[in-house]
Protein backbone atom coordinates (compact mmCIF):
# COMPACT_ATOMS: atom_id res chain seq x y z
CA UNK A 1 0.00 0.00 0.00
CA UNK A 2 1.29 3.26 -0.80
CA UNK A 3 0.58 5.69 1.87
CA UNK A 4 -0.51 9.51 2.37
CA UNK A 5 0.80 9.61 5.38
CA UNK A 6 2.83 8.11 7.91
CA UNK A 7 1.86 7.97 11.63
CA UNK A 8 5.26 6.61 13.92
CA UNK A 9 3.82 5.56 17.18
CA UNK A 10 0.53 3.10 17.36
CA UNK A 11 -0.07 4.22 21.07
CA UNK A 12 -3.84 6.49 21.88
CA UNK A 13 -2.64 9.50 20.10
CA UNK A 14 -1.20 7.91 16.99
CA UNK A 15 -4.33 5.71 16.79
CA UNK A 16 -6.40 8.44 17.18
CA UNK A 17 -4.39 10.37 14.25
CA UNK A 18 -4.52 7.18 11.80
CA UNK A 19 -8.50 7.03 12.85
CA UNK A 20 -9.22 10.70 12.18
CA UNK A 21 -6.73 10.78 8.91
CA UNK A 22 -8.27 7.33 7.97
CA UNK A 23 -11.99 9.20 8.52
CA UNK A 24 -10.77 12.06 5.82
CA UNK A 25 -10.29 9.46 3.03
CA UNK A 26 -6.45 9.30 3.77
CA UNK A 27 -4.51 5.51 3.38
CA UNK A 28 -2.34 5.22 6.29
CA UNK A 29 1.03 3.40 7.64
CA UNK A 30 1.48 3.48 11.16
CA UNK A 31 4.67 2.48 12.31
CA UNK A 32 5.13 0.94 16.06
CA UNK A 33 8.26 0.13 17.84
CA UNK A 34 6.21 -2.12 20.25
CA UNK A 35 8.18 -0.38 23.39
CA UNK A 36 4.69 -0.08 24.70
CA UNK A 37 4.10 3.85 26.23
CA UNK A 38 1.96 6.01 28.38
CA UNK A 39 -0.97 4.19 26.53
CA UNK A 40 0.04 0.85 28.31
CA UNK A 41 0.77 2.37 31.72
CA UNK A 42 -1.71 4.91 32.81
CA UNK A 43 -5.34 4.65 34.21
CA UNK A 44 -7.15 5.39 30.97
CA UNK A 45 -9.07 8.22 32.48
CA UNK A 46 -11.29 10.65 30.13
CA UNK A 47 -11.44 13.68 32.76
CA UNK A 48 -12.23 17.43 31.62
CA UNK A 49 -9.52 19.41 33.13
CA UNK A 50 -9.67 22.98 32.93
CA UNK A 51 -6.39 24.65 34.40
CA UNK A 52 -6.37 26.73 31.79
CA UNK A 53 -8.92 27.50 28.36
CA UNK A 54 -7.17 25.38 26.24
CA UNK A 55 -7.16 22.05 28.12
CA UNK A 56 -10.61 22.82 28.63
CA UNK A 57 -11.25 23.47 25.02
CA UNK A 58 -9.08 20.00 24.19
CA UNK A 59 -10.13 17.58 26.71
CA UNK A 60 -14.17 18.64 26.67
CA UNK A 61 -14.10 18.16 23.20
CA UNK A 62 -12.27 14.61 23.24
CA UNK A 63 -14.78 13.84 26.15
CA UNK A 64 -17.49 13.97 23.87
CA UNK A 65 -16.22 11.86 21.11
CA UNK A 66 -15.38 9.19 23.64
CA UNK A 67 -18.87 9.54 24.76
CA UNK A 68 -19.90 9.29 21.09
CA UNK A 69 -17.40 6.39 20.18
CA UNK A 70 -18.11 4.01 23.33
CA UNK A 71 -21.63 2.79 22.46
CA UNK A 72 -19.16 1.40 19.20
CA UNK A 73 -16.42 -0.26 21.28
CA UNK A 74 -15.41 -3.38 21.38
CA UNK A 75 -16.47 -4.76 25.17
CA UNK A 76 -12.98 -5.39 25.75
CA UNK A 77 -12.16 -1.73 25.43
CA UNK A 78 -13.69 -1.59 29.27
CA UNK A 79 -15.54 1.67 28.61
CA UNK A 80 -17.29 2.96 31.57
CA UNK A 81 -19.13 6.29 32.47
CA UNK A 82 -18.17 6.33 36.29
CA UNK A 83 -18.21 9.96 36.11
CA UNK A 84 -15.32 11.89 38.60
CA UNK A 85 -16.04 13.18 41.86
CA UNK A 86 -13.49 16.00 42.91
CA UNK A 87 -13.01 15.96 46.40
CA UNK A 88 -12.77 18.74 48.59
CA UNK A 89 -11.69 18.06 52.06
CA UNK A 90 -11.90 21.65 53.59
CA UNK A 91 -14.09 24.81 53.39
CA UNK A 92 -10.88 26.66 50.44
CA UNK A 93 -11.46 23.51 48.56
CA UNK A 94 -14.95 23.67 48.38
CA UNK A 95 -14.33 27.20 47.04
CA UNK A 96 -12.61 25.84 44.57
CA UNK A 97 -15.10 23.59 43.74
CA UNK A 98 -17.82 26.27 42.97
CA UNK A 99 -15.11 27.91 41.16
CA UNK A 100 -14.50 24.77 38.74
CA UNK A 101 -18.07 24.10 38.50
CA UNK A 102 -18.88 27.95 37.47
CA UNK A 103 -15.52 27.39 34.59
CA UNK A 104 -17.40 24.06 33.52
CA UNK A 105 -20.44 25.48 33.54
CA UNK A 106 -19.18 28.99 31.08
CA UNK A 107 -18.13 25.91 28.93
CA UNK A 108 -21.51 24.02 29.00
CA UNK A 109 -20.23 20.99 30.89
CA UNK A 110 -23.01 19.32 33.63
CA UNK A 111 -21.75 19.37 36.66
CA UNK A 112 -23.20 18.55 40.43
CA UNK A 113 -22.14 20.01 43.52
CA UNK A 114 -22.29 17.71 46.85
CA UNK A 115 -22.17 18.93 50.06
CA UNK A 116 -20.20 16.61 52.79
CA UNK A 117 -23.20 14.54 53.49
CA UNK A 118 -24.53 13.70 49.42
CA UNK A 119 -20.69 13.10 49.03
CA UNK A 120 -21.03 10.61 51.91
CA UNK A 121 -24.27 8.83 50.64
CA UNK A 122 -22.41 8.34 47.04
CA UNK A 123 -19.03 7.24 48.34
CA UNK A 124 -19.52 5.59 51.89
CA UNK A 125 -16.07 4.46 51.48
CA UNK A 126 -14.56 8.01 51.79
CA UNK A 127 -12.92 9.09 55.41
CA UNK A 128 -15.59 11.26 57.27
CA UNK A 129 -15.54 14.49 57.30
CA UNK A 130 -14.73 16.04 53.68
CA UNK A 131 -16.28 19.16 53.06
CA UNK A 132 -18.22 17.85 49.91
CA UNK A 133 -17.30 17.02 46.02
CA UNK A 134 -17.69 18.68 42.69
CA UNK A 135 -19.47 15.39 40.28
CA UNK A 136 -18.75 15.74 36.59
CA UNK A 137 -21.02 12.83 35.06
CA UNK A 138 -19.57 13.09 31.38
CA UNK A 139 -16.41 11.90 32.43
CA UNK A 140 -15.49 7.55 31.90
CA UNK A 141 -12.29 5.60 31.74
CA UNK A 142 -11.87 3.22 29.20
CA UNK A 143 -9.05 0.27 28.54
CA UNK A 144 -6.55 2.49 26.53
CA UNK A 145 -4.67 -0.47 24.92
CA UNK A 146 -7.49 -2.29 23.48
CA UNK A 147 -9.09 1.23 22.54
CA UNK A 148 -5.92 2.18 20.63
CA UNK A 149 -6.38 -1.14 18.79
CA UNK A 150 -9.93 -0.72 18.20
CA UNK A 151 -9.26 2.71 17.18
CA UNK A 152 -6.78 1.30 14.46
CA UNK A 153 -9.09 -1.80 13.42
CA UNK A 154 -12.04 0.92 12.55
CA UNK A 155 -9.79 2.30 9.54
CA UNK A 156 -9.97 -1.30 7.64
CA UNK A 157 -8.17 -1.29 4.52
CA UNK A 158 -7.26 2.35 5.05
CA UNK A 159 -5.09 1.92 8.07
CA UNK A 160 -1.53 -0.40 7.73
CA UNK A 161 0.35 -1.08 10.61
CA UNK A 162 3.65 -1.86 10.70
CA UNK A 163 5.77 -3.07 13.58
CA UNK A 164 9.32 -1.12 13.42
CA UNK A 165 11.38 1.16 14.70
CA UNK A 166 11.99 4.28 12.93
CA UNK A 167 15.75 5.23 13.58
CA UNK A 168 15.86 8.73 12.11
CA UNK A 169 13.93 11.27 10.00
CA UNK A 170 16.16 13.05 7.34
CA UNK A 171 15.65 16.79 6.45
CA UNK A 172 13.35 15.86 3.42
CA UNK A 173 10.50 13.71 5.87
CA UNK A 174 12.10 9.84 4.93
CA UNK A 175 12.24 7.72 7.72
CA UNK A 176 15.13 5.33 8.10
CA UNK A 177 14.02 1.81 9.82
CA UNK A 178 16.69 0.18 11.93
CA UNK A 179 16.14 -2.87 9.92
CA UNK A 180 17.75 -0.33 6.95
CA UNK A 181 15.00 0.11 4.83
CA UNK A 182 13.31 3.57 4.57
CA UNK A 183 9.42 4.87 4.11
CA UNK A 184 8.96 7.78 2.74
CA UNK A 185 5.01 9.50 2.56
CA UNK A 186 3.51 13.04 1.61
CA UNK A 187 3.20 13.76 5.50
CA UNK A 188 4.80 12.09 8.45
CA UNK A 189 3.41 12.54 12.25
CA UNK A 190 5.27 11.97 14.67
CA UNK A 191 2.83 10.20 17.98
CA UNK A 192 5.15 8.12 20.16
CA UNK A 193 4.96 9.98 23.06
CA UNK A 194 8.18 10.07 25.07
CA UNK A 195 10.39 8.60 22.48
CA UNK A 196 9.95 11.81 20.45
CA UNK A 197 13.01 12.97 21.03
CA UNK A 198 15.10 10.32 20.08
CA UNK A 199 14.14 11.39 16.63
CA UNK A 200 13.83 14.83 17.51
CA UNK A 201 16.50 16.22 20.46
CA UNK A 202 15.07 20.21 19.68
CA UNK A 203 11.42 18.69 21.73
CA UNK A 204 10.83 20.26 24.78
CA UNK A 205 9.88 17.18 26.36
CA UNK A 206 10.62 16.13 29.70
CA UNK A 207 10.04 12.32 31.10
CA UNK A 208 7.70 12.46 33.80
CA UNK A 209 7.64 9.15 36.16
CA UNK A 210 4.41 8.13 37.79
CA UNK A 211 3.57 4.93 39.75
CA UNK A 212 0.42 2.83 40.25
CA UNK A 213 -1.02 0.13 42.05
CA UNK A 214 -3.99 -2.45 41.32
CA UNK A 215 -5.91 -4.26 44.00
CA UNK A 216 -7.67 -7.97 43.50
CA UNK A 217 -11.40 -7.17 43.20
CA UNK A 218 -13.13 -5.59 45.57
CA UNK A 219 -16.59 -4.82 43.36
CA UNK A 220 -18.94 -1.61 44.32
CA UNK A 221 -16.20 -0.17 46.88
CA UNK A 222 -15.78 2.77 44.96
CA UNK A 223 -18.30 3.83 42.13
CA UNK A 224 -16.88 7.26 40.24
CA UNK A 225 -12.94 8.13 39.72
CA UNK A 226 -11.93 9.79 42.63
CA UNK A 227 -9.58 12.75 42.63
CA UNK A 228 -8.65 15.33 45.03
CA UNK A 229 -9.50 18.71 44.29
CA UNK A 230 -5.63 19.31 45.76
CA UNK A 231 -4.49 17.00 42.76
CA UNK A 232 -4.47 20.28 40.43
CA UNK A 233 -1.62 22.20 42.56
CA UNK A 234 0.42 18.49 43.18
CA UNK A 235 -0.02 17.78 39.24
CA UNK A 236 1.18 20.79 37.96
CA UNK A 237 4.31 21.13 39.89
CA UNK A 238 7.60 21.35 37.48
CA UNK A 239 9.75 20.39 39.98
CA UNK A 240 10.52 18.25 42.75
CA UNK A 241 8.05 14.77 43.85
CA UNK A 242 4.77 14.97 44.35
CA UNK A 243 1.93 12.34 45.25
CA UNK A 244 -2.44 12.87 44.80
CA UNK A 245 -5.12 10.75 45.62
CA UNK A 246 -6.62 8.70 42.26
CA UNK A 247 -8.70 6.61 42.52
CA UNK A 248 -10.16 4.55 39.89
CA UNK A 249 -12.93 1.76 40.16
CA UNK A 250 -12.29 -0.64 37.06
CA UNK A 251 -15.05 -2.44 35.48
CA UNK A 252 -13.58 -5.66 36.73
CA UNK A 253 -14.06 -4.79 40.48
CA UNK A 254 -10.40 -3.78 40.77
CA UNK A 255 -9.25 -0.45 42.17
CA UNK A 256 -6.29 1.42 40.57
CA UNK A 257 -4.42 3.58 43.14
CA UNK A 258 -2.79 6.71 41.62
CA UNK A 259 -1.18 8.93 41.20
CA UNK A 260 2.88 9.93 41.76
CA UNK A 261 5.04 12.35 39.55
CA UNK A 262 8.43 12.69 39.47
CA UNK A 263 11.24 14.62 37.04
CA UNK A 264 14.56 13.97 36.27
CA UNK A 265 14.64 10.08 36.34
CA UNK A 266 13.81 7.68 33.54
CA UNK A 267 14.59 4.63 35.97
CA UNK A 268 11.07 2.16 35.39
CA UNK A 269 11.81 0.55 39.22
CA UNK A 270 8.91 1.08 41.39
CA UNK A 271 9.93 2.87 44.10
CA UNK A 272 9.18 1.98 47.52
CA UNK A 273 9.10 5.66 49.40
CA UNK A 274 7.03 6.92 46.64
CA UNK A 275 4.66 4.26 46.55
CA UNK A 276 4.34 4.66 50.38
CA UNK A 277 3.20 8.19 50.37
CA UNK A 278 1.30 7.61 47.55
CA UNK A 279 -0.40 4.81 49.19
CA UNK A 280 -0.47 6.82 52.18
CA UNK A 281 -2.15 9.54 50.57
CA UNK A 282 -4.67 7.44 49.16
CA UNK A 283 -5.39 6.12 52.90
CA UNK A 284 -5.95 9.65 53.84
CA UNK A 285 -9.41 9.59 51.75
CA UNK A 286 -9.96 5.79 51.82
CA UNK A 287 -9.29 4.22 54.78
CA UNK A 288 -10.58 1.02 54.18
CA UNK A 289 -7.97 0.24 51.24
CA UNK A 290 -5.53 -0.88 53.90
CA UNK A 291 -7.38 -4.20 54.51
CA UNK A 292 -7.50 -4.69 50.31
CA UNK A 293 -5.08 -7.41 49.14
CA UNK A 294 -2.61 -5.20 46.21
CA UNK A 295 -1.50 -7.37 43.14
CA UNK A 296 0.55 -5.53 41.24
CA UNK A 297 2.52 -1.65 40.79
CA UNK A 298 4.29 -0.35 38.03
CA UNK A 299 5.35 3.01 36.79
CA UNK A 300 5.44 5.21 33.66
CA UNK A 301 6.76 7.88 31.86
CA UNK A 302 4.47 10.90 30.94
CA UNK A 303 5.78 12.78 28.41
CA UNK A 304 5.93 16.15 29.55
CA UNK A 305 5.83 20.04 28.29
CA UNK A 306 7.14 23.24 29.92
CA UNK A 307 3.12 24.25 29.77
CA UNK A 308 1.38 21.13 30.11
CA UNK A 309 0.03 21.06 26.41
CA UNK A 310 0.70 19.10 24.13
CA UNK A 311 2.44 19.78 20.78
CA UNK A 312 0.12 19.60 18.08
CA UNK A 313 0.59 20.69 14.54
CA UNK A 314 3.33 21.34 11.90
CA UNK A 315 6.79 21.04 12.85
CA UNK A 316 8.39 24.59 12.28
CA UNK A 317 11.12 23.57 9.95
CA UNK A 318 11.45 20.01 9.45
CA UNK A 319 9.76 18.92 6.08
CA UNK A 320 6.82 17.00 5.57
CA UNK A 321 6.93 16.52 9.67
CA UNK A 322 3.23 16.73 12.06
CA UNK A 323 3.70 16.51 15.88
CA UNK A 324 1.07 14.80 17.95
CA UNK A 325 3.10 14.53 21.47
CA UNK A 326 3.88 15.90 24.60
CA UNK A 327 0.14 14.39 25.61
CA UNK A 328 1.38 14.02 29.50
CA UNK A 329 -1.00 12.29 31.65
CA UNK A 330 -3.83 13.25 29.87
CA UNK A 331 -3.44 11.84 26.56
CA UNK A 332 -5.88 9.12 26.64
CA UNK A 333 -8.60 12.05 27.76
CA UNK A 334 -7.15 14.09 24.62
CA UNK A 335 -6.26 11.73 21.85
CA UNK A 336 -9.63 12.49 19.91
CA UNK A 337 -9.55 15.98 20.25
CA UNK A 338 -5.75 15.72 19.12
CA UNK A 339 -6.22 13.54 16.17
CA UNK A 340 -9.22 15.98 14.82
CA UNK A 341 -7.12 19.15 15.12
CA UNK A 342 -4.30 17.80 13.60
CA UNK A 343 -6.64 16.24 11.18
CA UNK A 344 -7.90 19.28 10.36
CA UNK A 345 -4.83 21.05 9.67
CA UNK A 346 -3.23 18.46 7.83
CA UNK A 347 -6.66 18.72 5.55
CA UNK A 348 -6.27 22.79 5.50
CA UNK A 349 -9.71 22.77 7.25
CA UNK A 350 -10.45 25.07 10.09
CA UNK A 351 -10.73 22.57 13.26
CA UNK A 352 -13.63 23.17 15.73
CA UNK A 353 -11.56 25.14 18.49
CA UNK A 354 -8.62 26.84 18.19
CA UNK A 355 -5.25 25.48 17.57
CA UNK A 356 -2.88 28.08 18.44
CA UNK A 357 -2.43 27.59 22.14
CA UNK A 358 -0.89 24.19 21.00
CA UNK A 359 1.15 25.35 18.08
CA UNK A 360 4.89 24.04 18.40
CA UNK A 361 6.32 26.81 16.96
CA UNK A 362 5.79 28.86 20.13
CA UNK A 363 6.93 26.48 22.33
CA UNK A 364 10.05 25.71 20.41
CA UNK A 365 11.40 29.33 20.03
CA UNK A 366 10.44 29.20 24.33
CA UNK A 367 12.03 26.40 25.10
CA UNK B 1 0.56 -34.20 65.89
CA UNK B 2 -1.49 -35.26 62.91
CA UNK B 3 0.79 -35.90 59.60
CA UNK B 4 -1.65 -34.89 57.41
CA UNK B 5 -4.36 -31.82 57.85
CA UNK B 6 -8.05 -31.10 56.63
CA UNK B 7 -9.02 -28.49 55.18
CA UNK B 8 -12.49 -27.14 52.60
CA UNK B 9 -12.30 -26.02 49.49
CA UNK B 10 -15.48 -24.52 48.19
CA UNK B 11 -16.82 -26.71 50.89
CA UNK B 12 -15.28 -30.18 49.97
CA UNK B 13 -13.36 -31.92 52.52
CA UNK B 14 -9.55 -32.55 51.65
CA UNK B 15 -6.99 -33.99 53.32
CA UNK B 16 -3.37 -33.12 52.89
CA UNK B 17 0.46 -33.88 54.31
CA UNK B 18 0.75 -31.48 56.86
CA UNK B 19 2.84 -28.20 56.09
CA UNK B 20 1.10 -28.24 51.79
CA UNK B 21 0.59 -25.62 50.45
CA UNK B 22 -3.03 -24.12 49.92
CA UNK B 23 -2.17 -24.48 45.93
CA UNK B 24 -1.09 -27.80 46.58
CA UNK B 25 -4.24 -28.50 47.63
CA UNK B 26 -6.07 -27.09 44.97
CA UNK B 27 -4.04 -29.99 42.64
CA UNK B 28 -5.12 -32.66 45.20
CA UNK B 29 -8.95 -31.36 45.28
CA UNK B 30 -9.32 -31.23 41.58
CA UNK B 31 -6.79 -31.89 38.84
CA UNK B 32 -5.38 -28.62 37.48
CA UNK B 33 -5.95 -27.17 40.42
CA UNK B 34 -7.73 -23.98 39.48
CA UNK B 35 -8.04 -21.12 42.03
CA UNK B 36 -10.48 -18.68 40.61
CA UNK B 37 -11.62 -17.49 37.15
CA UNK B 38 -10.74 -14.74 34.87
CA UNK B 39 -13.45 -11.80 34.38
CA UNK B 40 -14.03 -13.35 30.58
CA UNK B 41 -14.37 -16.55 32.63
CA UNK B 42 -11.47 -18.53 31.72
CA UNK B 43 -10.25 -20.89 34.42
CA UNK B 44 -6.41 -19.41 36.33
CA UNK B 45 -4.40 -21.62 37.86
CA UNK B 46 -1.06 -21.43 39.94
CA UNK B 47 1.27 -20.79 37.26
CA UNK B 48 4.65 -19.01 39.25
CA UNK B 49 4.59 -20.97 42.36
CA UNK B 50 6.56 -18.10 43.94
CA UNK B 51 3.96 -15.26 45.48
CA UNK B 52 4.46 -13.25 41.63
CA UNK B 53 2.04 -13.97 39.72
CA UNK B 54 -0.76 -13.88 41.48
CA UNK B 55 -3.24 -16.25 39.50
CA UNK B 56 -3.54 -18.35 42.73
CA UNK B 57 -5.74 -15.63 44.06
CA UNK B 58 -8.13 -17.92 46.46
CA UNK B 59 -10.37 -16.85 49.84
CA UNK B 60 -8.90 -18.20 52.82
CA UNK B 61 -11.33 -18.01 55.76
CA UNK B 62 -12.92 -15.14 54.48
CA UNK B 63 -9.53 -13.20 53.47
CA UNK B 64 -8.19 -12.85 50.15
CA UNK B 65 -4.66 -14.98 49.87
CA UNK B 66 -2.32 -16.16 47.62
CA UNK B 67 -2.51 -19.97 47.63
CA UNK B 68 0.98 -21.22 46.98
CA UNK B 69 2.05 -18.41 49.90
CA UNK B 70 -0.57 -20.17 52.00
CA UNK B 71 0.26 -23.20 54.38
CA UNK B 72 -3.02 -25.22 54.97
CA UNK B 73 -4.34 -25.13 58.27
CA UNK B 74 -6.81 -27.20 60.21
CA UNK B 75 -10.49 -26.93 59.42
CA UNK B 76 -9.49 -24.17 56.74
CA UNK B 77 -11.85 -22.90 54.79
CA UNK B 78 -10.95 -22.01 51.17
CA UNK B 79 -13.24 -20.28 48.22
CA UNK B 80 -11.76 -20.10 44.54
CA UNK B 81 -15.06 -18.64 43.39
CA UNK B 82 -14.59 -15.22 44.93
Amino acid sequence: MDADVIVIGAGIVGAACAHALAQAGRRVLVLDARIGGATGAGMGHLVVMDDNPAELALSSHSTAQWRALAPRMSKDCAYSACGTLWIAANEEEMAEAERKQQRLRAHGIESRLLDGAALARAEPALRNGLAGALEVPGDGILYAPNAARWLLAQGGDSVRIEHAKVDAIADDGTLRLADGSRRTASQIVLANGIEATALCPELPIRPKKGHLLITDRYPDTVHHQLVELGYVTSAHHSDGDSVAFNVQPRPTGQLLIGSSRQFDTTDPAVEAPILARMLQRALDYLPGLADLTAVRSWTGMRAATPNGLPLLGKHPWREKLWLAVGHEGLGVTTAPGSAHLLAALMNGIDPEFDEAPYAPRGLLETA
Amino acid sequence: MSVTTLLHIDGRPVRVKAGSSVAAALHVNGGMGVARTSVTGEPRAPFCGMGVCQECRVRVDGRRMLACQTVCAEGMQVETSA
